[in-house]
Formats: C-alpha cells, structure tokens, sequence
C-alpha cells in the first residue's frame, strides 16, 4: 500500500516536472497564505524610497526580496498581482526586476512613478559599482588585488554557470526544446553570431512547436 | 569621445530591447560588440569588470554601468544607463495595458513557453563565454567548478561563495 502510493507520489512528481513552466504562476498563487489588506497607494517618493532599498539590499538576484518587499512588508500588491505583473516582466526584454520597478511604479502614479521605481533601483547600485570599479583601477597592478579578482571573476563564471544549469535542467525530457537551446549555444558561444539574427530565427520557430504542443 | 559615445548609445539601446529572458543573454553580445568589434578592453577585463559587478547589491546587469564608466568615463557611464534602461522601460509602460487585455489569449502563454528554451540556450553560452574568458589557470577553473556545484546542490548565499572564490585567489596558489 505504502509502496502503491510512493509510486503514485512519483509519477505525479515527473508529471509536474514536466509542466512546471505552466503551472509556476498556479503554484505561486497556491502557496500565499490569506494575506492582510493592502497598504494606501505610495507616492513618488515612496516608489523611490522603496525600490533605493531593495537596490541596496539585494546581493545576488532582486527577485526573492522584491516579492518580500512589495507584498508581504509594503503589502502595495496583492501576491496575485504581483505574479501577474512579473509575468510580464519576465516576459518584455530587460531585467525582470528592472522592469517589475517601472511596472509598479506606472501602476500607482503613472510616468513619474516609473521613472521613480527606476532611478531608484538602479541609483544605489551603480554608485557602489563605480566605487568598486574606482578600487580595481587604482589597484589592479597590485599582485595580491590581481590574485583576489582572479578568484573572485572565477566564482562569478561559475555562478553564471549554476545558473545555466538551472534553465537547462527542465528543459532535459523535451527533447524539441533542448535542440532549441543547442542551438542557440551553438550559435552564440561556438560560431560567435550577433544576438539579434539568432533571435530572429529561433524564437519565432519555438513560440510555433509551443503553441503546437499545446493544442 | 563624442563618437565613443554616439556608438555605446547604439550598442546599449539595441541589447536593451533584445535581452528577452533577463540581462544575462545579452552577456555575450556585450562581450562582441566591446571586446571584438570595438576593441575597448581585453576579454578578460571584461570578465573582470563582470565580477565585480556581480560582487556589488542590485539588478542582474550592473556591469552595463561598469563598461560605460570604465570606457568613457561619468558621460559615458550616463550614457550607457540611458541606452540600457531607457528602451526597454519604455517598452514596460507601453506593455502594461495590453497585457492586461490579452490576459486569455492563448498566444500570451505559447510566447512566454516559446522564449524559455532560447533564454536558456543563450544563457549557457553567457556562461561558457565568461567562464573561458575568466580562467586562464587550472586554479580558476576549480573555483568555477567549485562555486558551480555549491551553487546548485547548496542553498548557501553566492555573496559566500564570490568572497571563498576570491580568498582561495588572494593566496596566489597556481596562479602567474
């Protein structure tokens, strides 16, 4: 019996695997708890104000502390909302979060708003970047700083890669979509092609086998 | 100068509206048009520019700030964060309302299936660029490998995992 239903409990599992992509925005609103009323709209320099600190705090990918911030601290979005919103972000080109500043801050005061959510994400961020790019001119003759970015630009290749792994991984039992992505790899890293006729020709070619597999 | 600028205003608002599925896909053309096309830097200042960008809090894309800067100083640094973020915010604002009447349309949901397979294809070459153009020594390459696996088997914090990588760097075992 035990058995029976472990057996059950996986095939369920791979079934969800394979329909992750689909049903993440499903999963995302089942997991919210009851939520308490939404706060009074910000205003411009709240947006401000709001999006400067989440720049400053988040190390390592906005995403998980945007949503922290926006519904369950501000509570300006409902978690429906928010997931709805992301959706598109994720969707348009540009970063998710960058685009999820400009969306929120349209959402409740309009241009001025966006333009607020906006300046004030990448406001912090760019200073303390410059900052560091300031150290690392000043320094980098320096035999100690050059070992230590030499270390420090290898961890970050190999968090790009974790990542990489990460999209791929879903992608393993559709074999229609890992060919896509072969491809792309092929183009882009092994023939070098610029990004924009890759693009061209890939897209299009997988926005039709998805909605063919759908129907 | 002025031309510098006119050409990182025209490479930067082209990867702003081309970089679907995050910044990191337009990573490697970045590295193109910097690198190969206008010879600003060597790869592998730009993968070091990249780390430090990563090392800093904010949005994915940090290093656009960074190459703007590092290429023609606080106007180029201006420059570049218009180009990048100007186009596709625009395109944000101008997206919201429609996608709020297309919320049943069937082809809203083939689009955002129809992009994952690319993204990730153009994401693993991001990684492959940067981790060639980062690791000139064995040592580099065991860091990376390293940083990868803990990132994907651990849930420890990547600020953790960049300062071990460049501490196992600042001793200068098997490096030049």
């Amino acid at each position: 019996m035990g058995a029976r239903k472990n057996r059950f409990a996986r095939r369920r599992f791979g079934a969800n695997l394979l329909s992750l992509n689909r049903k993440l925005t499903d999963m995302d609103h089942d997991l919210t708890t009851p939520e308490p009323a939404l706060a009074r709209p910000p205003t411009v320099w709240e947006i401000f104000g709001g999006f400067l600190g989440l720049g400053l705090i988040s190390f390592g990918g906005a995403l998980p502390l945007a949503r922290r911030a926006l519904v369950e601290q501000r509570r300006w979005l409902s978690a429906e909302k928010f997931t709805d919103l992301l959706g598109l972000c994720q969707f348009l080109p540009g970063g998710s979060v960058i685009n999820l500043s400009v969306a929120v801050g349209m959402r409740f005061r309009g241009v001025p708003g966006a333009l607020a959510g906006l300046l004030g994400l990448i406001a912090g961020p760019s200073l303390i970047v410059i900052g560091l790019g300031v150290l690392y001119e000043h320094t980098q003759n320096d035999p100690h700083v050059r070992h230590l970015f030499a270390g420090l630009a290898a961890a970050a290749a190999g968090l790009l890669i974790s990542m990489a792994v990460k999209i791929l991984l879903p992608l393993r039992h559709k074999p229609v979509a890992a060919l896509i992505a072969a491809l792309g790899f092929i183009a882009i890293a092994i023939m070098r092609l610029p990004l924009l006729p890759t693009m061209l020709v890939l897209t299009p070619f997988s926005i039709y086998i998805a909605s063919r597999k759908a129907r | 100068m002025n031309d510098t600028l006119i050409s990182l205003a025209v490479i930067f608002s082209q990867l702003s509206l081309l970089a679907f599925g995050g910044g990191n896909t337009i990573l490697p053309e970045m590295q193109r048009q910097v690198v190969d096309v206008h010879h600003w830097m060597p790869a592998s200042e730009f993968s070091a520019l990249f780390a430090l960008a990563q090392a800093a809090p904010g949005p994915n894309l940090m290093v656009v700030t960074l190459v703007g800067w590092h290429v023609a100083g606080w106007a180029g640094m201006l420059v570049t964060s218009v180009a990048k973020f100007g186009p596709s915010s625009l395109v944000t604002v101008l997206a919201m309302h429609a996608w709020e009447r297309c919320k049943d349309r069937p082809w809203r949901r083939y689009a955002q299936l129809g992009l994952v397979p690319v993204t990730a294809g153009v994401v693993a070459a991001s990684a492959a660029l940067i981790a060639e153009a980062s690791n000139p020594t064995a040592i580099a390459w065991a860091i990376t490998a390293f940083t990868a696996v803990m990132a994907i088997k651990t849930r420890i914090h990547p600020l953790w995992l960049l300062a071990a990588g460049s501490l196992i760097g600042l001793t200068g075992i098997g490096q030049l």
